[in-house]
């Protein structure tokens, strides 16, 4: 992903003409895969008007539709950033289901082994799932880092060991023995929950992500250690020439990444479910890989775009309710919409290759 | 306005005249009221168990005049299964929710049912408990019953003896169903053994064809399943040339040649109940059950398989089971380690609450709990 480092100011009509691009280019790709889900939907026997319209009923229409999106992309962003960060340090990282999962569960224990007022168990909870979500991530940036290990791979098969873990503490020692026929962690009292957002019914998890959204954004754009993030994973080469200790580095971005995982299980567990049950597995993690290359891997961008997918998911819910489609048209849509924007990125690479790079 | 007054004071005249006529008359008032059902499931509508046959008892109520059914399928359990059911109430005008998940009880069910006190809020397997919204109701069914008569028809017709059963996890309502299962077939023939193998996970297709190949390379000669899609399962006995026992739907299709029965849901049923109490404005039953003789679980078709003698044993066991004279949990009883979990004299019969925690194996299973 060494691609999407950002291009110093380059000058006169080819900046102009870069911006253009910019925002040309995803804008164009999400009318090719519009026109593409129009056929197809025309294809099964529908009307792309009704159908169109019916996804902006559902997901963007109303109060309730808009509150119904925006509590649908809380996870999203957090799940986004698991993948963009690392990404910004040239790392593909795929395991964030696992850290999530990780997450929740640490949350969920710590809520069992702390007896403390609300506030600090809240804190703790998710203190002890950053951690826990950036070990297992982290782990995959140092394996790559010092043991050449591709991270794709390891974070992957760590997701999948982290799935095992969880599955065997959750159904064994952390089991509540109330839970009979669905295991589950014992759940949190009423008053550890977190809040609602006031005047609504999206909770706070909204809030939290956006923050640390904004903050990851800042960091990268605006500080002297986002901007050596940059050349690290611009090129690790040059990192090393100029005396930064690339290593640590990598790993510490594979590190933030789990961590915004491991945040998501817990907001999930301490704001939504109240208890770590195999309902956190619920597809975040592989949506936030979704996410981050449509943001083009930028912490800005991921939350309109994990706004865009929440709001399709809220959508998706209204066309199989008015007409009968069946739930993975709006995946389908989502799949279009991935590709659209992957060839997009392509050719907004080519055009920057042919004048002259600007990296 | 005159008309709405008269027919409450007309119920509440029934209703002191006794339950019987009040629940009649309330059915037949209702089915003019026109009424929207949302029903969610956590998986594909077609996916030849769990969830197929709750949207098979969605058909039958879309067939019920003056009912509209919407229905929304693969909703995680999860923040978007409060926002479904929101929706369906909000954007569609529900005023019956049907969650068909476990999952979805709680938080979800009972929080939006806190949110919206109007609304009915059916939830399959939950347990009710007072101090929870008055508005949501449970229901199950006592599968094990059926899955004894699948043991009674696999009993008869193994030929080696072992049976084979492919399970998800070792969650209480399971085991009482493969314990259910190996007593039908060892009140047969008590020299038949049950060998069982926990994949681990509700649906794993690949494990689970994995366990019924080991199964039968075993010697196992008929395989039952309690998996959310029997469908792999059942095809792999096929191929293998094996007899197969079927839950959830009917996989009858999928093996012609060696299915013998499945244990089958019967939702409508409990559907119909909600429906009708929901539509007559009568408060409704917070923790509903039955059984075969309610008539909330069945036998699934019978295979052509089955021989004459086999068939009329199941007869036979079905109408002793609905009679009470056989009771599948009673005493003396042994778990698979030599342990009497429930001593001579004892009975629990299919309602029994004290059958809800079971945790062990019984004499003649081999796998672990």
């Amino acid at each position: 992903m060494s691609a999407t480092a950002t291009s110093p100011p380059a000058s006169g009509g080819l900046a102009l003409g870069r911006a253009a691009y910019a925002v040309l280019l995803p804008v164009a790709a999400i009318l090719v895969a519009a026109a593409a889900f129009a056929i197809f939907v025309a294809l099964y026997g529908r009307n792309p008007v009704e159908v169109f319209t019916t996804i902006y009923l559902g997901g963007f229409a109303s109060t309730f539709a808009w509150q119904n999106t925006l509590s649908r992309a809380a996870p999203l962003i957090l799940a986004g950033l698991a993948v963009a960060i690392p990404a910004r340090a040239g790392m593909i990282i795929i395991g964030g289901e696992g850290a999530l999962a990780f997450g929740g569960l640490a949350a969920a224990a710590t809520y069992l082994a702390l007896p403390a007022p609300p506030l600090v168990v809240q804190a703790a909870m998710m203190f002890a799932a950053v951690l826990t979500g950036g070990l297992l991530i982290g782990l995959a940036g140092w394996l790559r880092q010092y043991r050449g290990i591709n991270e794709t791979i390891s974070s992957l098969l760590l997701s999948y060991l982290a799935l095992a873990v969880f599955h065997q503490l959750v159904e064994g020692p952390l089991r509540d023995p109330g839970s009979l026929d669905k295991p589950a962690t014992a759940p949190l009292a009423p008053e550890v929950m977190l809040p609602a957002i006031p005047g609504t019914d999206i909770h706070i998890g909204l809030a939290i992500s956006i923050a640390v959204a904004l903050l990851a954004f800042a960091f990268i754009r605006y500080t002297v250690w986002g901007f050596t993030l940059r050349v690290v994973g611009g090129s690790a080469k040059v990192g090393r020439m100029i005396g930064l200790p690339v290593n640590r580095w990598i790993t510490g971005a594979a590190f933030a990444g789990g961590a915004m995982a491991g945040l998501a299980g817990a907001v999930e567990v301490a704001a939504v479910q109240g208890t770590a049950s195999s309902s956190l597995i619920a597809g975040y993690g592989t949506s936030g890989i979704l996410v981050a290359f449509l943001s083009r891997q930028s912490p800005l961008a991921i939350i309109p775009v994990a706004i865009l997918m929440g709001g399709l998911q809220a959508s998706g819910s209204l066309l199989q309710r008015r007409l009968d489609l069946p739930d993975a048209s709006i995946l389908v849509f989502q799949g279009l919409l991935f590709v659209a924007v992957l060839v997009a990125d392509a050719l907004g690479q080519s055009f920057r290759d042919k004048n002259g790079g600007g990296r | 306005m005159t008309h709405r007054i008269d027919r409450r004071d007309l119920l509440a005249l029934l209703g002191a005249a006794g339950t019987a006529t009040w629940l009649g008359a309330g059915r037949a008032l209702a089915a003019e009221t026109p009424i929207t059902v949302g029903i969610l499931y956590s998986g594909s509508k077609q996916d030849y168990g769990y969830n197929q046959s709750h949207a098979n008892a969605a058909a039958a109520l879309r067939k019920l005049p003056g009912v509209k059914v919407i229905e929304e399928e693969r909703v995680p359990e999860t923040i978007a299964a409060q926002r479904s059911m929101e929706g369906m109430i909000n954007q569609d005008g529900a005023k019956l929710i049907i969650a068909t998940s476990f999952g979805y009880f709680d938080p979800h069910v009972l929080k939006i049912a806190a949110k919206y006190p109007d609304v009915t809020f059916a939830h399959c397997g939950g347990i009710w408990k007072p101090g929870m919204p008055e508005n949501v109701g449970t229901f199950y069914g006592y599968i094990f019953s059926a899955q004894y008569l699948s043991g009674i028809l696999a009993g008869h017709m193994s030929k080696s003896k072992k049976l084979g059963v492919v399970a998800a996890k070792p969650t209480p309502n399971l085991i009482r169903s493969i314990n259910a299962f190996a007593l039908a077939a060892r009140s047969v023939d008590p020299g038949i053994t049950v060998q069982v193998i926990f994949t681990g996970e509700w649906t794993n297709p690949v494990r689970e064809a994995e366990s019924a190949t080991s199964l039968i390379d075993q010697g196992a000669d008929v395989i039952a399943c309690h998996v959310d899609s029997p469908k792999v399962v059942v095809e792999t006995a096929e191929k293998r040339g094996v007899m197969s026992c079927g839950y959830h739907s009917s996989q009858a299709e999928l093996a012609p040649k060696g299915y013998l029965t499945g244990a089958e849901w019967n939702w409508v049923v409990p559907y119909t109940d909600f429906l009708d109490r929901t539509r007559a404005r009568q408060p409704l039953e917070h923790y509903l059950r039955g059984g075969l003789a309610a008539d909330f679980v069945k036998t699934g078709p019978i295979g052509a398989v089955v021989t004459p003698a086999a068939r009329a044993a199941l007869e036979q066991t079905r109408a002793k089971l609905i009679s009470g004279e056989t009771v599948i949990f009673s005493g003396p009883l042994k778990d698979n380690k030599g342990n009497v979990v429930i001593p001579a004299g004892t009975v629990h019969k299919e309602n029994d609450r004290a059958l809800d925690p079971i945790n062990y194996l019984v004499d003649g299973v081999t796998g672990q709990a």
